[in-house]
């Protein structure tokens, strides 16, 4: 038994529209956990991004943030800009997965065109899957964190690009 | 040696404290720290830091299966968890035990023991060490034999709670039907059990406890004792060793209580045994013990020159005992002032944000512990504890004197500190005079209140 991608994020949506936090799946050889954010995780705070003070300021877990600015930080643009590179952060400390399965195919890879609720990657705590979700829409431009290996909190995961999204 | 690399699951001066001690084993330190302290002292002094979660604890600090997590992703051998957060939680003694990560401190089971406070009371009673009148409370009816039975006042305790958590002063045992019942439901919401238990309120006591370290085989050492009766709604400001004025019998009685607790839970690693003293009638009972590094333990290893954090890490490692008690001697006297960052013209409020400038006192029989500096940003997320300046000297006048100058000598400015009220206590004839009791703190205050309404 093996799930796509696809089929994955199918239950990702099913959980979605469910009164449900939490869906425990078990199948042969795969065991699947998925959480709604906020329970018992990070909070799903809407991505206002903040304004200074990036150092010690909370990123806004399992959602976007800005790349980290070249240049001066636009101060509290709302909503995502256009035509910029994205982050997806780590929303918990936690190895991550690309694939649903050692062998399988990665959720994403650069290239891949991706949406809100695509589902990036899975970072593991204690035999708990927790499935990271873009968040935006876009092109996946470059993907930083490795398959199997520990990402802290707020470590950014891969890039977007949502040049020429609305 | 197996331990090469320990992760720290804690923050403030006890992380900085327990990375001195491991850089000086040559011992590798990886920091868990919440995105508020991801830029703070001890990530600089540690050897790698992760980040586990956000501000908030409960979302970082007191997340099991993200410390196990941190630890299995940066393969540290063994995991410190300092005081407080998951210290003396059993599910993260468990959760190691299960992933094969070395904890630093005592079983699973130990906490569990000693952290139902009705359990640890018939450890205590078992091993022959006394306990202040009292018992669980059943049923209601029950409640009231047994509370006319121990006479008011009376403290109804929860069975999970500890350290001045969860507890009620009744004066009258008529009062007592509605402090149980809002007892049991407080601790049902705050520790997850809502059993409760009653004690006779001892007036005039003092607050000594007595250091063990145990090799988890049922060898017990103690390192002697601190008295920490300077107190506040159970907060300990101002603590020393020995305790002075204590009949040097009463001492020793203490001392061997302690032991004889330790050895019958064959206790591993470094703990202490809250005793509640009465000097005058030389009586003296068991409170409870803490299993953990305790914040206080710096006077303890000035004047018997051990580690103790090094000694957790040996018997963790299963080196045992490094010391024999004929081997463990006493020099001196030593103080410590905990320095909170709160205002105690303000009712002790918190006061967080950016310390501009820091002067910490130096100098022979000085030792500060600290994770602050200029521009150090105190968080509102965690403990007001900024620093703990110790003093150690040959007698206990000279260590005051230390004390006084090492005060007088410190700055913090850009937040409140209590820096004048310990000035001002130590300045205390009674205080100096030595051997206060646990309300010498709060009758200080009302009185300084008292002065300030006048003057």
């Amino acid at each position: 038994m093996t799930l796509t991608a696809q089929d994955v994020a199918d239950i990702t949506r099913l959980l979605e529209e469910s009164s449900f936090d939490e869906l425990y799946l078990e199948l042969d050889g795969l065991k699947l956990t998925l959480r709604r954010q906020g329970v018992g995780g990070a909070p799903a705070a809407p991505a206002t991004p903040q304004p200074a003070s990036q150092s010690t300021a909370d990123p806004t877990p399992g959602a976007v943030l800005p790349s980290p600015p070249s240049g001066p930080a636009p101060a509290a643009s709302p909503a995502a800009p256009q035509g910029t590179v994205q982050n997806v952060v780590a929303p918990l400390l936690g190895t991550f997965y690309r694939a649903p399965k050692p062998g399988s195919a990665p959720f994403v890879e650069t290239g891949s065109q991706v949406k809100e609720d695509t589902v990036i990657g899975i970072i593991e705590v204690m035999k708990l899957m927790n499935a990271v979700r873009a968040g935006v829409c876009g092109v996946v431009a470059e993907i930083l964190a490795q398959d199997g290996v520990l990402v802290e909190y707020g470590e950014v995961l891969l890039r977007i690009d949502t040049t020429g999204q609305t | 040696m197996t331990i090469k690399r320990i992760l720290i699951a804690n923050r403030g001066e006890i992380a900085a404290r327990i990375i001195r001690t491991c850089r000086r084993l040559g011992i590798e330190t990886v920091l868990a720290a919440s995105s508020a302290d991801r830029h703070a002292v001890p990530a600089r002094l540690a050897d790698r830091t992760v980040c586990i979660g956000p501000s908030r604890s409960t979302e970082s600090y007191l997340q099991v299966g993200t410390i196990v997590q941190a630890a299995l992703g940066v393969r540290a051998d063994a995991i410190h968890p300092g005081y407080g957060f998951l210290s003396e939680r059993a599910a993260l003694a468990q959760a190691c035990e299960e992933t094969g990560i070395i904890f630093i401190g005592p079983t699973a089971a130990q906490i569990a023991a000693v952290g139902d406070k009705l359990r640890a009371r018939s450890e205590a009673q078992a091993a022959d060490v006394p306990v202040v009148p009292g018992g669980a409370v059943e049923g209601m009816d029950d409640a009231v034999a047994l509370a006319e039975r121990l006479g008011a006042p009376l403290l109804v305790k929860a069975v999970g709670g500890g350290g001045g958590r969860g507890m009620k002063r009744i004066e009258h045992i008529a009062e007592l039907p509605q402090a149980v019942q809002l007892a049991a439901s407080e601790a049902g919401v705050a520790f997850g059990d809502a059993r409760v238990y009653l004690e006779r309120f001892v007036t005039g006591g003092r607050h000594i406890e007595v250091q063990v370290l145990g090799d988890g085989a049922g060898g017990v050492v103690h390192l002697g004792e601190r008295d920490c009766s300077v107190q506040r709604r159970y907060q300990k400001l101002i603590e020393e060793t020995p305790a002075p004025n204590l009949p040097a019998a009463l001492r020793a009685r203490l001392h061997a209580a302690a032991v004889r607790f330790a050895e019958r839970l064959a206790y591993r690693g470094a703990g202490t045994v809250e005793f509640l003293v009465d000097p005058a009638r030389d009586a003296f009972y068991f409170l409870e013990m803490n299993a953990r590094i305790q914040v206080e333990h710096p006077v303890t290893e000035a004047v018997t020159g051990i580690d103790l954090i090094a000694e957790q890490i040996a018997i963790a490692d299963g080196a045992g005992l490094r010391v024999r008690q004929e081997q463990i001697s006493w020099h001196g006297c030593a103080l410590e002032c905990r320095v909170n960052a709160e205002d105690p013209t303000r009712d002790f409020q918190p006061s967080p944000g950016r310390v501009s400038e820091v002067s910490w006192p130096a100098g022979e029989g000085i030792r500060v512990d600290t994770h602050i500096e200029a521009g150090s940003h105190v968080p509102p997320f965690y403990d007001s504890l900024l620093a703990k300046i110790i003093a150690h000297a040959p007698d206990r006048a000279a260590a005051l004197m230390r004390m006084r100058q090492a005060l007088h000598a410190a700055e913090v400015t850009g937040i409140c500190t209590n820096l004048s009220l310990h000035q001002d206590i130590l300045a205390d004839p009674q205080f100096q005079a030595g051997g206060v009791d646990t309300g010498f703190l709060t009758r200080y205050l009302q009185q300084s209140d008292a002065g300030d309404a006048h003057g």
